[in-house]
């Protein structure tokens, strides 16, 4: 039986203007219909730092990083502000395909195109109107370099993406995303459908990518949040409990529902 | 304070910068407006075509009588069809099309299930690998090559059986019975599929034989999928046109016995609607002929989406 | 021991029934192609009908069938794409989608006959165009629109809906992604339904019998003009198909062999038909196993 808790008492962290930051949101609220699914969401991430977002299922921590780049658009209405580069980008008159293509989003199941692995990154660039061969050949090497799948398939570019395994699927899709040169990652539990080798792979490559990009990443793993990130936020039943640098937050939570959370009482 | 004055404008102009780059249209929004565009286009000639039909057939039909002024009643009670005469009573037809279909349905249902539980409850196996070709090829099989098979085998047979022509509704009934077996029976297929394993697995495990499963939960369960299949059957039959018309002979009389020539609504249409003259009655008559086909496939339309409906209230219960 | 009586009973009448159905086929099967085969040759593939008694070859019609079929799929494949692509994609789950569901579902059951009076009634009545292969192509697209949307639209839904996330996460618009990332996913089940639709056009008679019209004027095969009466590409020219052919021979024709004639062209679109089911199959296995990679 879960306990209740109060969502008066919440421990969310504020930065200074020194704090240089990628996004932040303002009374963000997300509904499925009648169905309030996220209430008043006050996040702030810090530029070139992974922030982790965990609880349990149906926190609304998914929710929320989907409504970060509009994919949540004519699924679920979400109001409040979204501020991206001084910009409300959660606006009617934004360009929902130029967010994206600068806030990149990988999926919780890797979901590579039915194409070549060079055609998978080449394909959105080309759209964006990248037509030069040596240019997108130079796009290809770097972000699979980026995200560490390079040496495993430089060979074999022409194969079909399908033929990769799955850990290898998910490091594409990364270079995929980051090949769009984006600023902001966002991660949807990239590591729950992939065996631990490839987990500590793909938690390298992220670790190895912040210096460029600023890392928002949904995760039900707790010790994987430690390992990598630097801020944590805490989501309980579409409430943002907590939200603090993540060493301060596994060790020393500051309310009960964290505490619980942490400790494996529920979730 | 010089200098945060200037961190703060070139804060701003790279702001302004965002701004007008990230509200700006850009090929994605134009791709999509011209996707949207051509995607309702096709949807829209779609509609168009199904208004068009509906309409410009339905005010052919009712030329008949708002025009000729001939009663609705005479028209679908009348016996005598002789629309150059001034004589239009569609009912030999409207019997004869009525006839046929439900002889075929009668005679293909018993088949069509008994093929669909081989294929699902006793040998599934073969059924995917053999007969569900053998149905997909007797789908595939054009309907003038059926009414040439009718012309070449059953009407003679007929001829030697009972004697007369061969022509008749028992001859339309035979083609139109291999025509729909294979759409009741794929349909059949499915709804028997759709069963859920435990009910069968419920009923075996109780001691029930394979027959009792099959014809007291099996059947029972799937019976709004399998009327659906035979009013999908019974749909195609009545709409169907030339093979009916190579083997019925296209007597226009009331159909006296099941062995001599008669007609439906359809035959009378292919034989006769080259023959008249745009405008006229004869020519209006048959046009109205064409809408009560038109209204019974909206009929059948309409009765499989009540029994659908009822089939899914059942099973929310 | 009633029960266990029953059970064998049925089991028995069940196997006979198949026996039969499958029975009924080989008999099709088996009597056309014997009765038409052997009447089969180059002559009767490529000559000419005798324009009175409907006796000689089938040359005419044969080109005729593959030109409308090939009009019509290059008239009534976009337009179901582009109506496909609306169901799966823009169409909104509310009332105005389930009247347009409805209007192609009424499209689909419409008899074959109520579509070609309908098109007899536009193109030769109203338009003045006369019975043409023209008249005839979009008649047959009417009849082959609703089956052809509703399977694109199928496929295109099959894909998974992970797919559509990755193209709209990148940046790309709804349009390029269904029709750059999905669209290639799904094209194994689209091609399977377009060639069998193929099959289903090519036997089709009903629809055109007053639109393209009972008469296969010569054409001259040397003049490839478009424009030219005699050509045979000239889509206002009256164009008898084979499966008309077929119906015409058996109700009004006055040729001597009216039987091993129409067995004979039975024969051939049968095998046509065939034709088309299995490359359907074999297509769509194909394109199946080169868009997954797997072996």
């Amino acid at each position: 039986m879960l306990k209740e808790y109060s969502y008066e008492e919440t421990a969310v962290q504020t930065f200074d203007d020194k704090m240089p930051l990628a996004m932040r949101t303002e009374n963000m609220q997300v509904f499925y219909g009648n169905n309030h699914a996220l209430f008043d969401a006050n996040l702030a991430f810090p530029k070139n730092q992974i922030t982790a977002l965990i609880g349990a299922s149906g926190s609304g921590k998914s929710t929320y990083l989907r409504s970060l780049n509009r994919m949540n658009d004519g699924i679920a209405t979400v109001t409040g502000r979204i501020w991206y580069h001084g910009v409300n980008v959660n606006e009617p008159g934004v360009n929902i395909y130029e967010i994206r293509r600068h806030i990149g989003m990988v999926f919780q199941r890797p979901n590579p195109f039915a194409k070549s692995i060079r055609e998978n990154i080449v394909y959105a660039l080309r759209a964006n109107g990248i037509k030069k061969k040596d240019e997108l050949a130079k796009r290809v090497e770097q972000s699979l370099k980026g995200a560490a799948l390079w040496d495993e398939v430089k060979d074999n570019l022409d194969k079909s993406a399908l033929s990769l395994s799955g850990g290898q699927q998910q490091r594409l899709c990364i270079a995929r995303s980051i090949a769009m040169a984006p600023d902001v990652l966002l991660l949807d539990e990239p590591c729950s459908a992939l065996d631990p080798i490839s987990t500590v792979k793909v938690e390298e490559t992220l670790l190895e990518l912040q210096k460029k990009y600023t890392i928002i990443i949904v995760t039900h793993n707790m010790q994987q949040a430690s390992r990598i990130s630097s801020q944590c936020a805490f989501f309980h039943l579409g409430h943002i409990m907590e939200y603090a640098p993540t060493g301060t937050m596994f060790s020393n939570p500051q309310i009960p529902v964290t505490q619980d959370y942490i400790s494996g009482s529920f979730g | 304070m010089e200098q945060t004055n200037f961190q703060l404008k070139k804060q701003d102009a790279q702001t302004h910068e965002w701004d007008t780059r990230l509200h700006h249209a850009t090929k994605a929004t134009r791709e999509d407006w011209i996707g949207r565009g051509i995607s309702y286009f096709c949807i829209g000639i779609i509609i168009l075509v199904v208004a068009s039909m509906l309409w410009f057939i339905t005010s052919k039909g009712i030329a008949t009588f708002t025009q000729n002024h001939v009663s609705l009643w005479k028209f679908l009670s009348g016996t005598d069809w002789a629309p150059d005469q001034g004589k239009i009573g569609a009912l030999p037809m409207i019997l004869g099309s009525f006839a046929v279909t439900f002889a075929a349905a009668i005679v293909a249902t018993p088949f069509a299930v008994g093929t669909a539980i081989f294929m699902t409850e006793i040998s599934p196996n073969r059924g995917r690998k053999f007969l569900q070709p053998v149905i997909e090829l007797l789908v595939g099989i054009p309907s003038v090559v059926y009414g040439f098979i009718g012309l070449a085998v059953i009407v003679p047979f007929m001829r030697h059986l009972v004697g007369g022509s061969g022509f008749g509704i028992i001859s339309a009934t035979f083609v139109l019975f291999v025509m729909v077996l294979p759409t009741i029976t794929s349909m059949t297929v499915d709804s028997l599929r759709a069963v859920p394993r435990y009910y069968k697995e419920a009923s075996l495990a109780l001691g029930a034989t394979r027959w009792q499963t099959v014809s007291r939960v099996i059947l029972r369960s799937a019976t709004s999928g399998i009327l659906t299949a035979v009013i999908f059957g019974m749909a195609r039959a009545f709409g169907e046109a030339l093979a009916v018309q190579m083997v019925i002979g296209n007597a226009a009389v009331m159909p006296k016995n099941l062995i001599s020539p008669a007609s439906t609504l359809t035959s009378q249409l292919t034989t006769g609607i080259g023959d008249t003259i745009d405008g006229t009655l004869p020519n209006n008559a048959l046009w109205s002929l064409a809408l009560i086909l038109l209204l019974m496939s909206l009929f059948f339309n309409a009765l499989v989406r009540v029994i659908a409906k009822r089939g899914q209230l059942k099973h929310e219960r | 021991m009633n029960a266990k009586r029953m059970d064998l009973i049925a089991t028995i009448v069940i196997d006979l029934i198949v026996a039969s159905v499958v029975g009924i086929l080989f008999f099709l099967l088996a009597y056309i192609l014997s009765a038409g085969l052997p009447h089969v040759s180059w002559s009767f593939l490529t000559g000419a009908t005798d324009a009175f008694s409907g006796a000689g070859g089938i040359g005419v019609q044969l080109f005729n069938s593959f030109y409308l079929l090939v009009l019509t799929m290059l008239i009534s494949v976009p337009i179901s794409l582009g109506a496909g692509i609306y169901l799966a994609e823009y169409a909104k789950d509310n009332w105005r989608t389930s009247l347009i569901r409805s209007a192609i579902e009424v499209l689909s059951s419409l008899p074959s006959v109520v579509v070609g009076l309908f098109g007899f009634l536009l193109f030769v009545v109203k338009f003045k165009i006369g019975f043409s292969v023209i008249s005839g192509a979009i008649a047959l697209t009417f009849f082959n629109l609703p089956l052809l949307t509703r399977n694109i639209e199928e496929s295109l839904s099959a894909v998974s809906r992970s797919q559509r996330e990755a193209g709209l996460s990148l940046g790309l618009s709804k349009w390029k992604t269904e029709l750059g990332i999905i669209l290639p996913v799904a094209l194994p089940g689209i091609v399977t339904g377009i060639v069998l639709s193929a099959g289903r056009v090519f036997g089709e008679a009903a629809a055109l019998i007053y639109t393209a019209g009972q008469s296969a004027p010569v054409t001259n095969f040397a003049d490839w003009n478009p424009m030219d009466p005699a050509s045979p590409l000239n889509p206002f020219r009256p164009a008898e198909t084979l499966a008309v052919h077929i119906w015409k021979v058996n109700t009004e024709g006055l040729a001597s062999n009216a039987a091993a004639l129409s067995a004979a062209a039975s024969a051939v679109l049968i095998i046509a038909v065939l034709l088309f089911n299995l490359g359907a199959r074999l297509l769509g296995s194909y394109l199946y196993r080169r868009v997954t990679a797997s072996k």
